[in-house]
């Protein structure tokens, strides 16, 4: 069974990044730029697999300008057996590496697909899960723990969601992502750098595989989030209440505004705030 | 908890047990790679009828240190069968309650301690591989022993030592360790000549930076002469060599006023860029040529062959837990070396913790000029300024205020393209003062009102240290030991009146290069490097401007005045050679003469915090390694440090590495953040009793600059 694992170059998660003066994106050049952490996780997983005897090739696929092929051969380092770049310089979106995604699995016919769960210069989540879609195949995302089985064509995937773990069975072939807490990735040692060097990289184009990279969506301004402001300390309940109506826009209506006057006992425009707020 | 190597030892050996005694009692420290508080505890377990070995081990081990090897006698369990298995059973994990002195065992197995086993004379092969906390080296001779190593916890040991067997080994014609101009130079110019020859020889390169640059800190106005040797079409191959300079300033500063003098620095011809991304540069053009560079991966470790000739380097192991245990993902560390007769050349920047090991072990500061080698520390941020205030090819150095006028140190402004602008801050690492604190001395220099207004309006895109070597001509150690050679600001050939070193890094690299292939093609002694420095314009350079910096001993105005004197009228004509003072370790003055210096806070917009700039470096290391931050003696911070000297190293240190901080029994300790390391060395250099040894941290981690 074949493997095929998605791997983005994207800027290292060490690097502080900065907006670019004209507010147009994030500034790249310059920059440090790695495989993304969760693409490291999944090509782990996928190697593991194959040295356990259950899968016979791992192949590693990137789609981004030329310099991917520093990442891709990264993963040849780390021990994946081939590699395909599909050469874009532009800006990548989600659905349409999905199409690519589909178009290069119907050419390779993978038994797996595997995926980092988002990158983490976009943060999108999408492409594995539109991957699925395009393909028709079962998805198990967030995956903590792989389990294959061969005989039964099935892989059991346990899924990291917001309420806990869930556990899925997956008929063959599947789309899997990838979560934090499913292996650690090894270190690609010095003499597999250097065998890497000797590994074929397949180079494609987006025209090759009939998939035309567009976006529905236009990215307008890109600014950093506002500073955080410094606290303030109040010196009154009513200072407060003030505050929270006004500034804060908090809460519902104010039923009866006017027993919120100067002058009121703490005590009981204490309890009207309460009430209001649990309203 | 003290680490232990714990060798059992099996009976029947005679005179090759007290020989192998004899040999671990007096191993030297280097080969348990820079563990230098290994305690050595050698037990020799015997079987029952063994007292006449006993007694003569008894008898020798008087003359060995006493309390070293202990001696037990074997559970009588063990006796039925002479086979290693049986025994290996007995031995690798005994019965607690069997062995007369368990205690030691405990702490074994709970502290994942590995033990050495080494077993002479035995006929069975591979005992099991059965193990529970131990493990076994692939390492078997026909007689069936093998070994466990002892694992060190405080400070850590990265390596399994001793065990140069259980990794891989590459062989190289040259390995160069350091990927900055002094090493990318010396591997370019070895391709070219091999090119010119029609030879082959393999170069290999390791860097400890994730990628080529990322260690690379420096002003810079480069003085392009070097380059020009080495690569003449710099400027049609695109070298990030853009800004000339356009306008030279040097100012003394005072507390609020800024006094124009005669710029001493002849800057027409050179240029402003960024050294990191220079070197990125080289980089390409050393990988073109087709010399093998691998960035991540830190030499952590010299190879000696039994003639105590270098052979190679080797890599950290990678993947070693905080408590030194073997993660998930371990990978031992590759041997770099060559065959017979190959070179490594060490390129690691100034203090370079394999240089100075080299340099110590080959005494090779006493062959050079004589003069020990002293060092400043240099912080750098850099900006990016409103386009009203940035004129490009702008330079500006600046002495006087902040800094007294016995601490040697000033200031540097450059402006770069893109509105950037390099502003730093040097302080030569001999002050008296304890109290000073570098970091806050920049942060203060640039409140200055002739500072200030420029920086208005900027953001910092960077920050990084590294500390900068001064000696010059009177510290420049002989660079040629058996099987390679130092280079660069290892050995230390910056001009320090000009403030300029890359340019003789890199001619120093070539000079190596030529050097080396002479003696790999011709078989010439690798010597005539020295003869070559000597007759190059680096030394030409070294020899005029050595008096300049020795004059500032004396104070900033007596230098100032012979700096004017040799500048303008001597150019180093004076007959003689000034000494530098103390080393700048033992010339910290105790706290007691000195009152603590009370700095302004930061602001956020023109200061910053500590940790807010160490954000800025991009520095990294994974928090689950052994800390690289050694400690010679660990209760020396407490008892000398703090109280004597009020703990300087939580001063100096740009990256708030140490911390004196009370521990839970009210007891002071010195804490290592070790993950903050920026690389600079200055805590190896300014550590009054010279206890911390800065050693090299996993492959990939430390700062990661890129326009610095």
């Amino acid at each position: 069974m074949k493997i095929m694992v998605a791997i983005k170059r994207v800027i290292d998660y060490a690097v502080k990044i900065r907006v670019k003066p004209d507010k147009s994106g994030v500034e790249t050049s310059n920059v440090k730029m790695s495989m993304n952490p969760f693409d490291e996780i999944a090509l782990e997983e996928a190697l593991r697999i194959k040295e356990s005897g259950r899968a016979s090739e791992v192949v590693a696929v990137s789609v981004g300008p030329s310099q991917c092929v520093d990442t891709l051969r990264t993963g040849l380092a780390m021990g994946a057996d081939r590699a395909i770049h599909v050469e874009f310089p532009g800006t990548l979106y989600p659905l349409s590496i999905a199409k690519i995604f589909k178009a290069l699995v119907d050419a390779e016919k993978p038994g797996l697909l595997l995926l980092g769960k988002q990158a983490i210069d976009d943060d999108c989540n999408q492409t594995g899960q539109m991957v699925a879609g395009l393909l028709k195949w079962p998805q198990g995302t967030f995956a903590s723990k792989v389990v294959l089985d061969e005989e039964n064509k099935v892989v059991t995937v346990d899924r990291e969601v917001d309420g806990g773990l869930e556990t899925l069975c997956l008929d063959l072939p599947a789309v899997i992502t990838t979560d934090l807490r499913l292996n650690q990735p090894r270190y690609a040692t010095l003499p597999n750098i250097m065998k890497a060097k000797s590994k074929v990289i397949k180079k494609l184009t987006p025209q090759d595989l009939k998939v035309e990279i567009k976006s529905d969506l236009e990215v307008i301004q890109v600014t950093e989030p506002p500073k955080r402001k410094a606290g303030v300390i109040l010196s009154s309940v009513d200072e407060l209440i003030d505050r929270l109506k006004n500034e804060a826009r908090v809460g519902p209506q104010w039923k009866r505004p006017h027993i919120i006057e100067r002058g009121a006992r703490r005590g009981y425009v204490r309890s009207n705030i309460i009430q209001t707020i649990e309203r | 908890m003290i680490p232990k190597r714990e060798k059992q030892v099996q009976e029947d050996c005679g005179d090759l047990l007290i020989e192998v005694l004899k040999n671990l009692v007096f191993f030297k420290v280097e080969d348990c790679g820079d563990l230098h508080m290994v305690q050595l505890e050698i037990v020799v377990i015997f079987k029952r009828d063994c007292g006449n070995l006993k007694g003569g081990i008894v008898e020798e081990c008087g003359a060995l240190q006493g309390d070293v090897v202990r001696l037990i006698s074997s559970s009588s369990k063990s006796k039925s069968s002479k086979s290693l298995i049986t025994c290996s059973t007995a031995f690798h994990f005994p019965p607690l309650n069997q062995l007369p002195d368990s205690t030691s065992y405990t702490q074994l197995r709970k502290n994942n301690l590995y033990s050495s086993w080494h077993s002479v004379n035995s006929t069975n092969t591979a005992p099991s591989s059965h193990n529970r906390n131990g493990f076994f080296s692939q390492n078997f001779n026909q007689k069936g022993s093998g070994f466990w190593i002892g694992q060190g916890l405080i400070g850590g040991v990265r390596n399994f030592s001793g065990e140069s067997v259980s990794r891989e080994s590459l062989n190289y014609d040259v390995v160069i360790v350091g990927a900055g101009p002094a090493g990318l130079s010396a591997a370019i110019k070895l391709k070219q000549l091999c090119k010119v020859n029609d030879v082959d020889l393999s170069v290999c390169v390791v860097e400890k930076g994730a990628e080529v640059g990322a260690h690379i800190i420096s002003g810079n106005v480069f003085e392009p002469r070097a380059l020009d040797e080495l690569l003449p079409n710099w400027k049609q191959e695109e070298a990030p060599i853009h800004v000339p300079v356009s306008s030279d300033k040097f100012w003394l500063l005072s507390k609020t006023r800024a006094f124009p003098f005669p710029s001493p620095f002849n800057n027409r011809e050179n240029y402003v860029i960024s050294l990191s991304q220079l070197v990125r540069w080289l980089g390409m053009k050393a990988e073109e040529l087709g010399v093998e560079i691998y960035p991540g991966f830190a030499a952590s470790e010299i190879l000696y062959d039994t003639t105590d000739k270098v052979i190679g380097i080797a890599t950290n192991d990678m993947g070693v837990a905080k408590d030194g245990s073997k993660k998930d993902n371990f990978q031992p560390g590759v041997e770099l070396k060559g065959k017979f007769g190959r070179v490594t050349l060490f390129a690691e920047g100034c203090r370079g913790s394999l240089s100075e090991k080299v340099i110590r072990k080959y005494n090779l500061r006493d062959k050079g000029q004589g003069q020990h080698q002293t060092y400043a520390l240099g912080i750098k941020e850099v900006w990016e300024i409103t386009a009203d205030k940035h004129h490009a090819g702008s330079v500006l150095h600046t002495i006087g205020w902040p800094l007294d006028p016995n601490t040697y140190g000033g200031s540097f402004l450059y402006h770069m393209k893109d509105r950037q602008v390099a502003i730093g801050f040097v302080v030569a690492l001999n002050y008296h003062n304890p109290f000073l604190n570098p970091y806050e001395e920049f942060q203060k220099f640039k409140h200055h009102p002739a500072i200030k207004p420029m920086l208005e309006g900027g953001t910092v895109l960077e920050y990084g240290a590294r500390t900068l070597n001064e000696g010059g001509y009177q510290s420049i150690p002989y660079p040629v030991f058996p099987g390679g050679a130092i280079i660069g600001c290892s050995a230390g050939f910056l001009n320090v009146p000009k403030i300029k070193g890359s340019h003789t890094a890199m001619k120093s690299g070539m000079l190596a290069a030529e050097s080396v292939f002479r003696t790999l093609h011709e078989g010439s002694p690798l010597e005539a490097f020295w003869d070559s420095l000597r007759n190059s314009w680096i030394w030409k350079e070294l020899y005029t401007a050595r008096n300049y910096r020795p004059a500032f001993e004396y104070g900033l105005f007596p230098g100032l005045a012979l700096s004017a004197l040799e500048h303008y009228i001597m150019k180093g004509r004076f007959p003689w050679t000034l000494k530098h003072g103390k080393p700048d370790h033992e010339a910290t003055d105790e706290a007691q003469l000195w009152r603590p210096i009370d700095y302004p806070k930061p602001d956020g917009v023109i200061s910053f915090d500590v940790p807010t700039s160490l954000y800025r470096s991009n520095t990294n290391h994974d928090h689950d390694q052994p800390a690289h931050l050694c400690l010679t003696d660990p209760k020396i911070p407490e008892l000398v440090n703090l109280p004597v000297y009020a703990g300087p190293e939580s001063r100096y240190c740009p990256a708030r590495v140490y911390e004196h901080v009370v521990d839970e029994t009210g007891h002071p300790k010195l804490q290592i953040n070790a993950q903050n390391c920026l690389h600079c060395k200055a805590c190896d250099i300014k550590d009054p009793k010279q206890n911390i040894k800065w050693t090299v941290p996993e492959g990939g981690g430390g700062p990661g600059y890129t326009v610095m």
